[in-house]
């Protein structure tokens, strides 16, 4: 395993920028993930890292070697793709032994090594199948063997999930991450599933139009997102439209004045998360925000209910309740309090929006 | 609910109508392309030399006057080698011209691919004589021993075959999957390996299908081999014509069953290993 660096990378094609200036370290055994909706510029990171797209600028590094002008073969990396690409007329032992073979291994060590990596995907029964034989799990742990077995410094996930059915991805989500673990791999996933990327990054970039709006953790993202986009993006915000009148005071365009915490004064949106937000049939005390609203609808999801509240003619918010016993639960058309604290609303000035 | 009940009915009847149509129609086309193989087949193992019906008895005097006739086992022979090597090399011009085609957007490209199936749009005949003429012309301006060669015929062929080749070769490529050459890439082999280990196992369906095309196309070549065939030198359909000029007993209908075996047998073969439907 080694550490991976991105330094400056950039690729364009012709006028369109697809990827721009991505700095980027991962560290030995880290789990990155890139984050972001198609078209945001994280799978050609992905694929420039393992060579086969050339950046029009910048550097790849791996364990402190530039491996920026190497073609894929000679890098050593173990992709997994979003397709699985197993090989459809070898053995699932043949699929996962080539990287062996290729690395000029004997025929006791590929047999050995192959054997080990496929116990390590609980596959080891099947080696003798053709890919076309096993389920679409199996399959995906197959493209994981194959990837691993021999030693890459760097692993690549492309969506690995994203053909799985829910269930299963849950599952595998957990099992990709417990062997990136116990293995230490130096791992980069890219992926749009922002569940997904929450439960198995340590850190997650953030990308869009082709560069990196935000690199932190899950908890950094979602408390401190550095723009509208991210707090558009992780997580869900009700965005607010107005101008900050002065400091700590933000009017909507509805009128309505509501306590925030800093600001430059002019046009600016206000972001709140639907679960900091308190709800009450009765007047809130002790909240920096105390507002009036009517129910004008209710989604009822299991473990929360959505709610969605009028509070002016412009504006609607929509806080989430946890489902629990006896909690208090409003109906379309009543009316409600509706309050949160100044710290956990964020204003975001226009301009320094992303989309 | 009347409007239900009656309507029933009538489609269901609409439905039986179209069912037999269909079966009709397939019956029609298949008897239209066996008549003539079975008829062929039958007037082969006739006794008497002229064919009439009914037969007044059945031999198989005619089989054995084939292989008695040096013409038809001569013609037999050059036919069988000119079809495989015309096929080998027209092989090794498809595949690398395929992989050009489907892989690269470059000048021309368009042109090159209709270039390439050329020789199955010219009539035979035409691409017959446009050969001989040129070879004529080489040869006087050369000095060299090009008109009615072995090897101005089987350039003739390799001709024939390219066309077929290059067809089926791009079918199965279109149904490639270029990942499985990244996914190679990636786990360390090089553009030769990945090709040798990856990219031609899965096309082989293809090429094998292209090598059967090319030689059934090469083997049953007439109009364009009557131009370059040289003294002593006979393909097997022209040795059937020659024959047919002065007689018309089975012995050309023995002939036609004993190459109709030949190829429903190598189809028959590469189905067992390739499905040749798959590619087609």
């Amino acid at each position: 395993m080694a550490k991976l660096e991105l330094d400056h990378l950039s690729k364009r094609y012709g006028d369109f920028h697809a990827v721009r200036d991505v700095t980027l370290d991962v560290a030995e055994g880290e789990f990155l993930v890139l984050l972001g909706p198609s078209g945001c510029g994280k799978t050609t990171t992905l694929r420039m890292i393992a060579g086969f797209v050339e950046p029009t600028g910048g550097a790849v590094r791996v364990g402190g070697s530039d491996v920026t002008w190497q073609p894929p073969w000679k890098r050593n990396t173990g992709l997994v793709f979003q397709s699985y690409a197993l090989f459809p007329h070898l053995t699932v032992n043949q699929n996962v032994a080539f990287g062996l073979e290729m690395r000029k291994c004997s025929p006791g060590e590929v047999a050995q090594r192959t054997a080990e990596a496929l116990r390590l995907v609980r596959l080891e029964h099947l080696g003798e199948r053709l890919p076309r034989q096993l389920s679409g799990g199996q399959q995906q742990r197959v493209a994981l063997a194959r990837a691993l077995v021999f030693r890459p410094d760097v692993l690549l996930l492309d969506e690995p999930l994203s053909n799985l059915d829910a269930k299963l991805r849950h599952e595998v989500r957990v099992e990709i991450r417990e062997l990136q673990r116990q293995l230490g791999l130096t791992t980069v996933m890219v992926t749009h599933d922002q569940e997904e990327a929450l439960t198995m990054a340590d850190r997650l970039v953030v990308m869009s139009e082709g560069a990196v709006r935000q690199a932190g953790t899950q908890r950094d993202l979602y408390e401190r997102p550095a723009d509208r986009f991210v707090a558009d993006f992780v997580g869900r915000s009700t965005f607010i439209e107005g101008r900050v009148e002065s400091p700590g005071m933000f009017r909507t365009v509805g009128g309505l004045a509501m306590r925030c915490n800093g600001g430059a004064v002019g046009a600016a949106s206000l972001a709140i998360r639907p679960e900091r937000i308190s709800i009450s049939p009765t007047p809130l005390v002790g909240v920096d925000n105390s507002l009036e609203g009517t129910v004008e609808f209710v989604s009822y999801l299991g473990a929360q209910i959505d709610i969605h509240i009028r509070i002016s003619p412009r504006e609607r918010l929509i806080a989430q309740i946890a489902n629990r016993a006896g909690d208090f639960t409003p109906l379309v058309g009543d009316g409600v309090h509706v309050g949160w604290a100044s710290s956990d609303a964020r204003v975001f000035e226009d301009g320094a929006e992303a989309s | 609910m009347r409007r239900t009940v009656s309507a029933m009915p009538a489609a269901f009847g609409t439905r039986r109508l179209g069912w037999w149509a269909l079966r009709g129609a397939a019956t029609f086309t298949m008897l239209y392309i066996m008549v003539p193989l079975i008829f062929v087949t039958w007037l082969s193992f006739f006794r008497q030399e002229i064919p009439s019906f009914p037969p007044e008895g059945y031999s198989l005097r005619w089989y054995e006057a084939i292989a008695g006739n040096d013409r038809f086992v001569d013609g037999f022979l050059l036919s069988l080698q000119l079809g495989v090597i015309a096929t080998a090399l027209g092989l090794t011009v498809a595949v690398p011209a395929a992989l050009c085609l489907s892989r690269y957007r470059f000048k021309g490209r368009e042109a090159l691919n209709s270039l390439l199936l050329l020789p199955l749009m010219v009539p035979g005949v035409v691409l017959g004589m446009a050969l001989y003429v040129s070879h004529v012309e080489v040869e006087i301006a050369t000095g060299l021993p090009i008109l009615g060669s072995l090897g101005g015929l089987l350039a003739g062929h390799v001709l024939v075959v390219i066309p077929w080749t290059v067809r089926l070769v791009l079918a199965s490529l279109a149904g490639f999957d270029r990942t499985l050459e990244e996914a190679a890439q990636n786990l360390g082999a090089d553009r030769w390996t990945t090709f040798r280990r990856i990219t031609l196992p899965s096309i082989l369906p293809g090429i094998v299908a292209a090598a059967m095309f090319g030689f059934v196309s090469s083997f049953g070549n007439l109009e364009m081999s009557l131009f370059l065939v040289g003294p002593g030198r006979t393909t097997l359909p022209i040795a059937i014509l020659q024959y047919l000029e002065w007689k018309i007993d089975p012995t050309i209908a023995a002939v036609s069953v004993v190459q109709i075996l030949l190829i429903g047998s190598a189809m028959l073969i590469t189905d067992r290993f390739v499905k040749i439907s798959r590619v087609v």
